[in-house]
């Protein structure tokens, strides 16, 4: 009897394995919750972009955002020539290239602005991935180099290990797990890059 | 962790946890108490030092990445033979009040003319945002001037 239930429950669970992987657009079963497991792949890749840990520093204009209220960065803080600040104020002046847990300032590995063409606040998911397949607006890059950069760049992955804020209060992550963040990218691309019509 | 970095044309090793603020090694290690601590939060600027010639909020810098670099602090501005043109202009202006953020707007500034020599009001507002509680700011804006001249005038 025993073993007739231990066998009953290994083969559901192998069960559940086989249907989780088949329904999986990926072809492999990485994906951490099962409510996701109907989305589409661009879905699940704008979720992240669309967010504020993403948008804050890819602002229209030249000022960044900050906080999860995406209020316009404290202390006059601005683009700069280089994206990367004023002469006299630059990002690195606060922030480096880890998150400081003392101060709550962010700080990853080129910390700054996405450049003023590759501005996404206030514009729609289809205007945003538009935006980023076309070279002129994603510093000449071609789809290799998109997907390379939304799935290793470390500044991008920053988004998933946000630091805390000034108060000590953990800041919102990107809604997606990093695994399946790439997965649905990777997934993207190979079928194509479309930009569904919204 | 022990790290090497030059400070005040100096070099210095400490040994303390690598993510210590470079702010409390300064201050309570290496015993430099020119710096100040303000907020702690990269919001104030009491605590801006020079590293590799830049300015940093030093509350907001772990010591590991000083490794190997070149710390300025206040007491490092000025050479044995010669003011710096910012603690000159201080002076004339008379710009302190208690004091105490000082040190930092004047790292601030020093930073600043390296990059821009001549700073237009505009330049002064945007690039300068610490904080003065005495609200010094109009003293300071005269000073910010007067050490552009000071400095354009020795580089000539
Ligand atoms: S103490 Fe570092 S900015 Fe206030
Ligand atoms: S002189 Fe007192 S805080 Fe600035």
């Amino acid at each position: 009897m025993k073993h007739l239930l231990t066998s009953l429950f290994i083969l559901a669970f192998m069960g559940v394995c086989v249907a989780f992987t088949e329904v999986s657009p990926f072809g492999e079963s990485n994906r951490s919750s099962e409510a996701n497991l109907d989305e589409a792949p661009f879905d699940i890749m704008m979720k992240v972009l669309t967010h504020k840990r993403c948008v804050n520093c890819h602002p229209s204009g030249n000022r960044p955002r900050q906080g999860e209220d995406s209020h316009i960065h404290n202390f006059n803080v601005q683009r700069g020539a280089d994206d990367h600040g004023l002469a006299g104020l630059q990002c690195s002046t606060c922030h480096q290239s880890e998150n400081n847990d003392f101060s709550g300032v962010p700080g990853a590995p080129h910390w700054g602005l996405a450049p003023v063409e590759m501005a996404w606040a206030g514009k729609t998911r289809v205007e945003i991935a538009t935006q980023m397949m076309d070279p002129a607006r994603n510093g000449g890059k071609n789809l290799d180099e998109i997907v390379k950069h939304l799935t290793e760049d470390e500044l991008v992955g920053w988004a998933w290990n946000p630091g805390i804020d000034h108060e000590g209060k953990p800041r919102e992550p990107v809604p997606v797990a990093k695994d399946e963040f790439t997965a649905a990218v990777k997934a993207w691309a190979a079928a194509g890059a479309v930009i569904p019509e919204q | 962790m022990t790290t090497t970095f030059t400070l005040n044309g100096k070099q210095v090793s400490v040994d303390a946890d690598g993510n210590s603020p470079l702010l409390w090694v300064i201050r309570d290690t290496l015993d430099l108490k020119g710096t100040k601590f303000g907020c702690g939060k990269a919001a104030c600027g009491a605590c801006t030092i020079h590293v590799d010639g830049k300015a940093v909020r030093s509350c907001s810098y772990a010591v590991k990445f000083a490794a190997g670099k070149e710390v300025t602090t206040i007491e490092g501005l000025s050479t044995e033979e010669n003011m710096h043109p910012v603690q000159q202009a201080w002076m004339e202006e008379i710009v302190p009040q208690c004091g105490y953020c000082q040190p930092g707007f004047m790292m601030a500034t020093a930073a600043m003319l390296k990059e821009i020599p001549n700073p237009t009001d505009e330049d002064i507002d945007n690039n300068i945002v610490n904080v003065c509680r005495c609200a010094t700011y109009y003293r300071m804006r005269k000073a910010i001037h007067r050490a552009a001249e000071l400095q354009n005038a020795t580089t000539k």
